[in-house]
């Protein structure tokens, strides 16, 4: 063990932790708590005068349809990006880690999609599927798909899903790429000689002992597509058609910014906070337990 | 159960090393083939050719006379311990040890009992539930051979399976490698650099040095008969005295008190072979040496001289009285010198 660091000193401690706690404090902590207690707020509709209204906020809100509807929206939009763009990384980093001599191009190609700004992102997407003059829309058409994401709600979710898992895929791939190489390859030689082909070996080798990797990652996507995907959603559907695409983060925004219902909004943002809190903590305490550590 | 023919196999890796340069070994079945030498002389690369864990670039290699190079490692029915194990450290113990069966769609009772039988050879039977991070050492060595054993397999291959261990348990898993193939009669090929190892192993033994062999066949017959000073310098410990001549003469300018045969550019003497008197005798090498250092290590003691203009090592039982500086004389017999010509080949 290393032996403790003592400071002779009592404040210096103090002194050298105060930025970081200062910076968690006013940025986290501060909103926070002022979410916490907006959300017991009622303000009349005139905006001039506000009243403490205990729960009733958060009564309302969870008896809304639309609520309920945007968790739905939420769920789904979230399992289906962490899913896609997991799998997707997933695919593209095995293929990477065979082909040896060529891995330094392709990890660099394939961060690109990292580099690009969500709305940009969400915009590029939304070109290419935008049902007048998009290309990939054209095609779609020409397979004889009746395309109109800026009708039909399932659509719209396809191309929100798509242009969130897309910009993720680069991130996930690198972490796979580290994972793959981190596995010894005597490992993958030892299962040929016992038999396994290459798809057994993947999946009761391979994939096993990326399970830190593939868990790490579930929690940063299952977060990324909670939060992050704000800008996305903002440039390709508004949320729409009607609440196809209303994720809790941006039905927080709208109820906020653009409906100004503060003391709804508020309340949203508190339960979001729940939610990804209880989400993190039953991802570690149970997925983790499947999970072998070397 | 395979007769194993290498022939003329080579060896060039993609950036251009030519590893193995055209090898040709014949191993009988049932047989224990060992193939040793230097770092980097392309041993494991001769063997993960056997595996097919390698393309072969030339040459061929045959199981039971049937050419296998084209065949994957999957289908070649071997099995290998690996230097480092390669235990699936997500699994346990069992298995480990039952995964390539059901790979190869044994059925599940047959799979129990096999697993269990090789646990028991191995007295790995109270650690099937565990998982190879916590076992030892040489628990998961016994495992990684139990791996291998379990399967059956045609040929065994062991690429330098015991190199981890410490000297006892390594001297202890020798003795059990060795027990085990000759009770399974199953061909093997096993890699090692540890000279010990091979002679005690060794049905055939190989001596390999830059990518090729530089002799082949039986451990004690090498040892006596070292083909050229390569050999002789590497198997038996310590190595085989080299002393340079010319002329009838040492470096030092000192006569040799034998006539060399033609040719001979190189005497040699083993350790074991020499004595040292204070009287010459009438016959073989006399050398006057003067003793630099003494080291005992109780059952015998090594000697080492200044002689000839150079350092030799001498072998001598019990404990050796001499002082450092002592001068004496190293004797050997006729019929225990070595002789080699100017490109290391032996001669006579
Ligand atoms: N994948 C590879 N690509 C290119 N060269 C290689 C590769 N593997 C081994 N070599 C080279 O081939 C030669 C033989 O290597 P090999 O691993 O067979 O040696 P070795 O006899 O097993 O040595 P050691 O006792 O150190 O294990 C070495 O010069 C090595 O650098
Ligand atoms: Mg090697």
């Amino acid at each position: 063990m290393t032996p403790r660091v003592v400071f002779p000193n009592k404040i210096l401690p103090y002194l050298l932790v105060a930025p970081q706690l200062a910076i968690t404090l006013v940025f986290f902590y501060w909103p926070a708590s002022q979410a916490l207690y907006q959300s017991m707020l009622r303000e009349d509709p005139f905006g001039l005068k506000s009243k403490f209204v205990w729960f009733d906020n958060f009564k309302k809100v969870l008896a809304d349809p639309n609520y309920i509807n945007s968790i739905h929206v939420t769920a789904i939009f979230s399992i289906a990006t962490a899913l896609l763009s997991m799998v997707v990384a997933l695919i593209l980093a095995v293929m990477a880690d065979k082909v040896v001599r060529s891995r330094n191009l392709y990890r660099t190609l394939l961060i690109w999609p990292y580099a690009v700004a969500p709305a940009i992102a969400g915009m590029l997407w939304l070109f290419l599927f935008n049902p007048s003059i998009g290309s990939l829309a054209y095609a779609l058409r020409w397979m004889g798909i009746p395309w109109d994401p800026l009708l039909k709600g399932d659509q719209a979710m396809v191309l929100v899903v798509m242009a969130a898992a897309w910009k993720q895929i680069s991130y996930n791939f690198l972490f796979f790429v580290a994972g793959l190489q981190a596995i010894p390859k005597t490992l993958i030689e030892a299962a040929a000689i016992d038999g396994a082909r290459e798809f057994k070996r993947f999946w009761t080798i391979v994939f096993p002992l990326l399970a830190p990797t593939t868990f790490f990652l579930l929690v940063v996507n299952t977060v990324y597509a909670f939060f992050d995907t704000f800008g996305i959603i903002h440039a390709v559907t508004g949320g729409g058609p009607g609440k196809a695409t209303e994720t809790l983060v941006y039905k927080v925004y709208n109820d906020g910014f653009v409906n100004l219902i503060l003391g709804d909004s508020a309340a949203q943002s508190v339960i979001l906070m729940v939610i990804v809190i209880a989400l993190t903590a039953v991802q570690f305490r149970y997925v983790e337990r499947k999970v072998h550590y070397g | 159960m395979a007769t194993v023919d290498l022939k003329d196999v080579r060896k060039v890796y993609p950036g251009g090393v030519e590893a193995v340069k055209g090898v040709s070994i014949a191993i009988p079945d049932k047989a224990l083939c060992v193939l040793v030498g230097p770092s980097g002389c392309g041993k494991s690369t001769l063997l993960r050719m056997i595996a097919g864990l390698e393309t072969i670039s030339d040459g061929t290699c045959a199981f039971d006379g049937k050419v296998v190079n084209t065949i994957g490692p999957t289908e070649r029915d071997i099995a290998m311990v690996f230097q480092n194990y390669a235990l699936y450290p997500h699994m346990k113990v069992y298995d480990n040890m039952a995964y390539g069966l059901r790979n190869r769609g044994t059925p599940k009772d047959e799979i129990d009992r096999r697993v269990r039988e090789t646990a028991k050879i191995l007295e790995l039977s109270h650690l099937l539930d565990r998982r190879p991070r916590e076992l030892s050492g040489g628990q998961r060595q016994r495992v990684a051979m139990g791996r291998a054993i379990v399967r059956q397999p045609k040929v065994f291959l062991f690429d330098e399976p015991l190199s981890n261990l410490d000297a006892k348990l390594r001297g202890q898993m020798r003795v059990e490698i060795k027990n085990l193939q000759r009770a399974l009669g199953v061909t093997s090929v096993y890699v090692t650099h540890d000279q010990l190892e091979a002679m005690t192993l060794a049905d055939i033994l190989v001596v390999m040095n830059a990518g090729k062999v530089e002799q082949m066949g039986n451990p004690l017959d090498i040892y006596e008969q070292p083909a050229s000073t390569f050999v002789a310098s590497f198997i038996g410990a310590p190595p085989m005295n080299l002393l340079p001549i010319t002329n009838g003469k040492f470096t030092d300018g000192s006569a040799l008190s034998i006539t060399a045969p033609a040719g001979a550019t190189i005497l040699g003497f083993r350790p074991e072979d020499a004595d040292v008197t204070e009287s010459a005798p009438k016959q073989g090498l006399t050398l006057p040496a003067k003793v630099e250092g003494v080291e005992p290590v109780g059952a015998e003691s090594f000697l080492y001289c200044a002689a000839a203009g150079q350092r030799i090592v001498v072998r001598v039982s019990g404990r050796a009285l001499h002082e450092i500086g002592a001068k004496l004389t190293v004797s050997a017999p006729l019929e225990k010198l070595h002789w080699f010509d100017k490109d290391g080949k032996r001669v006579g």
